[in-house]
């Protein structure tokens, strides 16, 4: 890593990583999660789910010229990562990826037994 | 509405990120056209002795709807980026993802030749590159 680099090497032993802005979304059926991951070819993308936790992982790779020297740069780490964790009426085992244009889309279900049911009052 | 506690966010690299954003802020040299850090699309540059490439991270955007000018020594990157509207029934509980027009604009070095351009969009990174003037690149001269 260069001297003039803004980002220090974390202590944690864990690589410097980006955190990608998302946008989360939930209606009756499910969460849709949109991630900005801009520069991450498709076979560089990494989706996990262990037990309750969702991992997205990405590796930026750029066509670069030769001997190219950068005079500015905002995006300095070339490594995405952010980590949530589902709680426990989403069905994990249905998550649907897409992934266009740097922008990746998950639709996370909701378990059958968590959809919403219409309770009915009784009155007596 | 906005509810942020069903994902509760990772409190360590949201304070690693401040750490970084901060460290970087006291790298910042004044521009004169303001704060150039933390606008979307974020932006690179670099040069090689041929060519000077900016590259631009903007993710989900029709590269037919991007407007890409140079004049009088200024690149100017412009769009609109227009997200999925959540349905009726949705609720949004983070919304971090940029929405809206935008425009920033890179100032280049005087030995770029604003003729030769080539600009390319790939997994959401627009990259321009644009070759240096022939008589501006470094000659070798052969002594007889």
């Amino acid at each position: 890593m260069s001297d003039n680099s803004p980002v220090t090497k974390q202590t944690t032993g864990e690589e410097a990583a980006l955190l990608p802005p998302v946008d989360v979304i939930e209606n009756a059926s499910g969460i849709t999660l949109y991630a900005d991951l801009a520069g991450v070819p498709k076979d560089k993308l990494h989706l996990q789910v262990e037990a309750d936790t969702l991992t997205i992982e990405g590796e930026i790779d750029l066509e670069m010229p030769e001997g190219i020297e950068a005079s500015h740069s905002e995006v300095s780490v070339s490594r995405y990562r952010r980590v949530f964790t589902l709680s426990k009426e989403l069905d994990a085992t249905r998550v649907g990826a897409e992934f266009k244009n740097g922008v990746l889309k998950l639709s996370i279900p909701k378990a059958e037994h968590a959809q919403p049911r219409k309770v009915e009052i009784k009155v007596v | 509405m906005m509810y942020r506690s069903l994902f509760p966010r990772d409190v360590l690299a949201e304070l690693n990120r401040l750490q970084r954003e901060m460290q970087q802020g006291f790298h910042l040299s004044p521009n004169i056209r303001g704060i150039a850090r933390g606008g979307f699309p974020a932006m690179n540059v670099g040069g090689t002795p041929q060519s000077v490439d900016v590259y631009a991270f903007a993710p989900g955007i029709d590269p037919a709807t991007l407007d890409v000018q140079i004049e009088k020594g200024v690149l100017t990157v412009a769009g609109e980026r227009k997200l999925e509207q959540p349905g009726e029934d949705a609720t949004v509980h983070i919304d971090e993802r940029f929405a809206g027009r935008f425009r920033r604009v890179v100032t280049l070095p005087d030995d770029v030749d604003p003729s030769a351009v080539d600009a390319k969009y790939r997994d959401g990174v627009l990259r321009i590159s644009i070759g240096r003037k022939q008589s501006a690149q470094p000659r070798r001269i052969t002594i007889e």
